[in-house]
């Protein structure tokens, strides 16, 4: 018991004597761990290679510096296809999640046996997959290019979408639903009077948020021949070009503030 | 609707019989409650926190469905409906809450343009084409609760005597038969709550139109009714004229207390009850 009697007097303490101990004990615990795993980790470290490595990355600094900015003119192309990637990706993708995250909030779903764990386990399994690996396997199946970036952005975002939006349905005020329902609205009208104005700034802001992130990720689907500009990076990397390599990450670098201030504005905008 | 308003003063509008209800929980929210409502006539709902006053008011318009009994608005028993026959008794059957429950994001316009909701097909209400008698009577009703200068604000940026009258505004744009009103007043000052009682009369007297209200202001309740109904454990304990309405029969509904200190900032809002809780399931439930 936190409350003891001691010397006549009634003493609190946050925690008991044995709780105490037993808290002390994992503080313990963790410690060894730490120690064991950091002697497993690294039982194959080669130390000589990583005492050279301040070397090795003045090296390939020296190498990367100065950009090579003449490359900057066959960056457009790839930059444009990157941000379409991205777009058309978050669309198709807001599109797919829409539905899914009405049939998933337990509030508006018609069906809370079936329907329900069909649309959860839609957004868990879309959501569990990296893009990345979704363009993998989207190349495999219909080729390299646009197209498959932009279903694996699609793809990667309905679990993200769905998952924010279903979960902005679950919270709206019930009271307003209630009212609609009690002037003989129909359901659809219900959705639209009652229950959209009140996910209308969360839809947007879920929005503008994964359009912002999947310009990140479509950045590097070109690794796995996706299409944008991961496509020059790789072939850049390839050539051991780590002067255009530079050029690149600046490149991305500006695109992913310039696309965080639009997305910032826009939320700012609509809250 | 037309016809409401062609019912001789007297005759019933409103006919409740045995009503019962029983939540999921098991709890009794309403035992056998029997009364009717003639044209034009302002009943004042009473009765302590729990005894069934809101489950009665949304039996009426089944927004919660009654376990038994019967709720017939002009000869139409509204417990047998379904779809789109629900729909059409609802329309007839204007409702005021106690937190406003205006769309907070939609225009002052379109929160009363709502009431219409139950007469137009789904494209006009979806492209806010609602015919332009709908319109007009919508601009004559913001002009009578005096809310002209506001029409195209957001319900969230009014105040709350304000909002209620966007409330009853929306309310009589039904073209209600009936009046439903839950503690209207519950979440306003005790001159704003004055003001906002005395408009729903008014507005019934005008279209010789009933009303339920529920209420846990006693005197706001004996000032403006025309009759008083008791609840306690989901009984009527009292129906009566408000003169009736005396220290007795007040521990009767209430139990005992002084009765000379009643006033609603002294009311303590209780914590919620199973009733409560239930009653919030069912009523998400429905929007499926």
């Amino acid at each position: 018991m936190p409350v003891t009697a001691l010397d006549g007097r009634v003493v609190w303490r946050r925690r008991t004597p044995l709780a105490q101990w037993a808290i002390w004990c994992g503080w313990f615990a963790l410690g060894v761990l730490f120690v064991l795993s950091w002697q497993v980790m690294n039982k194959n470290t080669i130390w000589l290679f990583v005492e050279d490595a301040p070397r090795q990355a003045a090296d390939l600094l020296s190498r990367a510096w100065p950009p090579r900015w003449s490359y900057l003119d066959s960056l457009w192309v790839p930059l444009w296809d990157t941000l379409n990637i991205a777009t058309l990706g978050t669309a198709l993708g807001i599109v797919l999640a829409t539905p899914i995250a009405f049939l998933a909030a337990r509030n508006t779903t018609p069906s809370v046996a079936i329907l329900r764990p069909v649309a959860l386990l839609i957004i868990v399994a879309t959501r569990s997959i990296n893009s990345l690996i979704w363009a993998l396997l989207l190349v495999a199946i219909i080729g390299p290019g646009l197209l498959a970036g932009i279903i694996a952005i699609a793809l990667r975002s309905i679990g993200f979408i769905g998952k924010l939006l279903y979960e902005a349905i679950e919270e709206i005020d019930e009271a307003q639903v209630e009212a609609v329902r009690a002037t003989g609205a129909s359901r659809w009208q219900i959705m639209d009077y009652a229950v959209w104005p009140q996910i209308a700034p969360a839809f947007a802001g879920i929005s503008v948020f994964r359009w912002d992130i999947n310009i990140r990720e479509s950045t590097i689907l070109g690794l796995v021949g996706a299409g944008g500009i991961g496509l020059q990076l790789q072939s850049s990397l390839a050539r051991l070009a780590w002067a255009e390599v530079t050029v690149i990450f600046i490149v991305i670098l500006a695109t992913v503030v310039i696309s965080e201030w639009v997305s910032a504005k826009v939320r700012a905008a609509i809250i | 609707m037309a016809r409401s308003r062609l019912a001789s003063p007297g005759q019933d509008m409103l006919r409740v019989s045995s009503l019962s209800k029983r939540y999921k929980g098991g709890e009794d929210a309403l035992r056998g409650v029997t009364f009717d409502v003639p044209a034009g006539q302002v009943v004042a709902l009473i009765g302590p926190s729990g005894s069934g006053k809101s489950t009665l008011i949304r039996c009426i318009n089944r927004l919660v469905t009654p376990t038994k009994g019967r709720v017939e608005l002009d000869d139409t028993d509204i417990t047998r409906l379904g779809g789109r026959g629900l729909r059409r008794a609802r329309r007839l059957m204007g409702m005021i809450f106690q937190e406003y429950a205006l769309v907070e994001r939609l225009t002052v316009m379109e929160n009363v343009l709502s009431g219409r909701l139950g007469y137009v097909p789904f494209w006009r209400s979806f492209f806010r084409r609602f015919p332009q008698s709908d319109v007009d009577k919508a601009f004559a009703l913001l002009e009578r609760v005096g809310l002209s200068e506001h029409v195209g604000k957001r319900a969230s940026d009014l105040s709350g005597g304000q909002r209620q009258r966007v409330g009853i505004a929306r309310a009589l744009e039904q073209d209600p038969a009936l009046l439903l009103v839950d503690e209207p007043t519950a979440s306003l000052d005790p001159k704003t709550a004055r003001q906002i009682m005395r408009l729903v009369c008014e507005v019934c007297r005008e279209r010789d139109l009933p009303a339920i209200i529920s209420m846990h202001d006693v005197p706001l309740a004996k000032m403006f009714a025309d009759r008083i109904i008791g609840l306690r454990a989901g009984e009527i304990v009292f129906d009566g004229p408000p003169a009736e309405l005396d220290k007795a029969v007040l521990t009767e509904i209430y139990g005992e207390e002084d009765w000379t200190q009643i006033h609603p900032e002294h009311e303590v809002r209780p914590e919620e009850s199973a009733e409560d809780r239930h009653a919030h399931e069912e009523r998400m439930a429905g929007l499926r």
